[in-house]
């Protein structure tokens, strides 16, 4: 003990770091402070920390070559003792990551943390949640399958809209006129070197600022931040009523990052790792791509835009958004705190909330995307055949074979592109019916085309079956008229 | 005038950093040579760091990326129906391994004239799927739909699928392919005829 005693020394003499970590240690917190809601950070740096190990540990094995990748991956799954293991750890890991960063950023707009003179350590953690979000989307492509494939070619025609520099804007971001083996050495030099490089400058800053202007206090109603009398008062709050830091807070914010790393490991352990889907070969067409988790919400968001809102909500949003978020310090830098005196801020994390995931939970069941093989695959409910002519049963026919299966529903089987048919002989007349299948219209092509006479009348008829048992079928009012007179 | 302007500016400096001292001495001379020398270092460094980051953009400039490739024989592709066919990019590497095989819709329209179509849908470049019963293509992404000819039938694109211009040599079928076809690039590329989405039943 006495050797390691005075090894120590002799390191702290030429290293000097002693002092000041023991200062680190014993700084004042607000007592509130000490408190579950301020684990998050901690938690998130930990969940990093988790990336970085199992990051190097896949590097020992991942070959970042177009032609090898999907390999490589292959391998890791199922030849590599606990390859599968690391590889389900660094993916549970980093929707773990994104996860409590979205936490960590609502308790603090919540609890008033960006006010001042917090300005700049909010804006930091901006750019930490976007390099976060960055570290998402090029690790989705380091996973090279079909996803990660289409994945960048959806990258490629979002950044091409770009006026003017979007053409020069892909071949930079592709490394070439298409998406091949130059693309992924790219994403792998930002995923590995670039954004973690700047990801551990910016986190290194985020808490040298929380270290030396002090830990956000707990808000309380009524307790009005001012410019002119902030630090002071926060100064003697600490230094009457504080307690050192460790062990007062440092304890929870350890238990709770031990919780995660372990809830990730068993998220790991019972579900496996993330992929890879099938192979990157563009000629591999009978795919349905989709993107990871945290990138649903804006897969929903492409599809339900209307297609001329779509290039202005893409180039202009983000910044809309970016401008918000950085300016918002500066905007509301003094004032209240407290959650209970700002209703706005409550309902505004409650629609952000609400909104991701209701687009995250329509990405899941995509009702904008035709169901590819319905027409082959899906049956139509027998009910609805039994009993019906030839005629009708020809319909039926034309209606599997003319993919009309792929958008409309029957008896909840199909796509839900258009409305479900199961009633539609109630809203549309047999004349009418006609017209809509002919020349479509309401997003639906015109079959006019690719429909003969004999068919048309089929699918008609079998289309005027289509009404629930105790509803009558739309009719003609003027022909109706004429047949009473 | 300008070294009137730039004796202000540098004394100004001076006096910033090192107050109560506004003449040039020595050491600030030497800082000055150090930073300069420096700098032009930096920008000799920079020039062939910035060229080569841009070389993806640069090596295409001149003569585009697009080239003359054969899809094969005419009569793989029968008069009236549409067929998917795949051809390697050209200037692919060796590393790029599948990703360089491109596939993409040929129609034989009366055994005459062709249309060539891209694979990625207008909209954000998901594969198309053809459906030769309802005469459709369908993307599986966002919903899009083309009719048989290109043109833009529903869902979110702006507007029809992409085309290769091509022509027959040789009896084999030929197309001018190269690049990614993006709803940016469609505007300033040479080689990709752009068409509007046509009233549907005219």
């Amino acid at each position: 003990v006495r050797l390691i005693r005075s090894l120590g020394k002799w390191v702290d003499q030429r290293l000097q770091l002693g002092s000041p970590i023991r200062e680190t240690m014993e700084h004042p917190i607000p007592r509130e402070t000490a408190s579950w809601a301020y684990v998050f950070g901690s938690a998130a740096m930990t969940a990093f920390g988790l990336q970085l190990v199992t990051g190097i540990l896949l590097a020992l094995i991942y070959v970042p070559s177009g032609n090898e990748a999907w390999n490589s991956l292959q391998i890791l799954n199922h030849e590599v003792t606990l390859g599968w293991f690391i590889r389900a750890l660094h993916g549970w890991g980093s929707n773990f990551m994104l996860a409590i960063v979205l936490v960590h950023m609502a308790q603090v707009f919540l609890f008033g943390a960006y006010k001042f003179p917090r300005e700049l350590t909010w804006i930091f953690g901006i750019f930490l949640l976007l390099m976060t979000l960055g570290m998402a989307f090029t690790g989705q492509v380091l996973r090279f399958d079909q996803d990660a494939y289409w994945g960048l070619g959806i990258g490629a025609s979002i950044s091409s809209r770009l006026p003017i520099v979007g053409p020069v804007l892909v071949k930079l971001l592709l490394g070439g006129p298409i998406i091949a083996g130059a693309t992924l050495s790219r994403f792998f030099a930002f995923h590995v070197f670039v954004i973690p490089g700047l990801l551990i400058a910016f986190m290194g800053l985020h808490v040298l600022m929380v270290l030396k202007l002090g830990i956000n206090e707990w808000p309380m109603p009524g307790r009005i931040v001012r410019r002119s009398d902030y630090i002071e008062k926060y100064h003697e709050m600490t230094h009457t009523q504080g307690v050192p830091f460790v062990p007062y807070g440092v304890w929870k914010d350890a238990l709770f990052s031990g919780v995660i790393l372990l809830a990730i490991a068993g998220c790991a352990f019972y579900f496996g790792p993330f992929g890879p889907s099938g192979q990157p070969d563009p000629r591999v067409i009978q795919t349905a791509p989709r993107p990871d988790y945290f990138f649903l919400w804006l897969y929903a968001v492409l599809s339900l835009l209307p297609p001329q809102l779509e290039t202005p909500a893409l180039l202009i949003g983000p910044v809309i958004a970016l401008v918000i978020l950085i300016a918002l310090p500066f905007v509301s830098g003094e004032g209240e705190k407290s959650w209970k005196r700002r209703p706005i801020a409550v309902l505004t994390i409650l629609l952000v909330a609400v909104g991701l995931g209701t687009f995250t939970n329509m990405a899941d069941h995509a009702p904008w995307s035709p169901v590819m093989d319905a027409s082959t695959g899906a049956a139509i409910p027998a009910k609805l055949l039994s009993g019906r002519t030839p005629l009708q049963i020809q319909g039926a026919l034309v209606f599997e074979s003319k993919q009309c299966h792929n958008c409309h529903a029957l008896g909840d089987i199909g796509g839900q592109r258009g409305p479900a048919l199961d009633a539609v002989a109630v809203r549309l007349t047999s004349d009418q019916l006609v017209r809509q299948v002919l020349q479509g219209g309401g997003n639906m092509p015109a079959y006019g085309k690719n429909l003969n006479p004999a068919e048309t009348n089929a699918l008609v008829a079998f289309l005027e079956t289509l009404h629930p048992a105790g509803q009558r079928a739309a009719q003609d009012a003027s022909l109706a008229a004429g047949a009473q007179k | 005038m300008a070294r009137f302007t730039t004796g202000i500016v540098v004394g100004a400096f001076e006096s910033l950093r090192n107050p109560g001292m506004t003449d040039l001495s020595r050491r600030q001379m030497f800082l000055k040579l150090g930073v300069a020398f420096n700098g032009a270092v930096g920008v000799l460094l920079g020039i062939p760091i910035v060229r080569y980051l841009f070389s993806p953009v640069t090596r295409g400039r001149n003569e585009g990326y697009d080239r003359w490739i054969s899809l094969g024989s005419i009569d793989q592709f029968p008069a009236g129906e549409t067929r998917l066919a795949t051809y390697r990019n050209p200037g692919a590497s060796p590393t790029d391994g599948e990703t360089a095989e491109i596939p993409c819709w040929v129609r034989n329209i009366d055994g005459a004239n062709f249309q060539v179509f891209a694979i990625n849908c207008a909209h954000l470049g998901c594969p198309v799927r053809w459906f030769p019963q309802s005469r459709l293509f369908m993307c599986p992404c966002h919903g899009g739909v083309y009719y048989e000819d290109g043109a833009r039938a529903s869902g979110p694109p702006e507007r029809g699928l992409f085309e290769y211009s091509f022509k027959i040599a040789d009896g084999k079928v030929h197309i001018k392919a190269g690049e990614l076809p993006t709803p940016g690039l469609s505007a300033t590329n040479r080689s990709l005829i752009r068409i509007k989405g046509q009233a549907p039943c005219a």
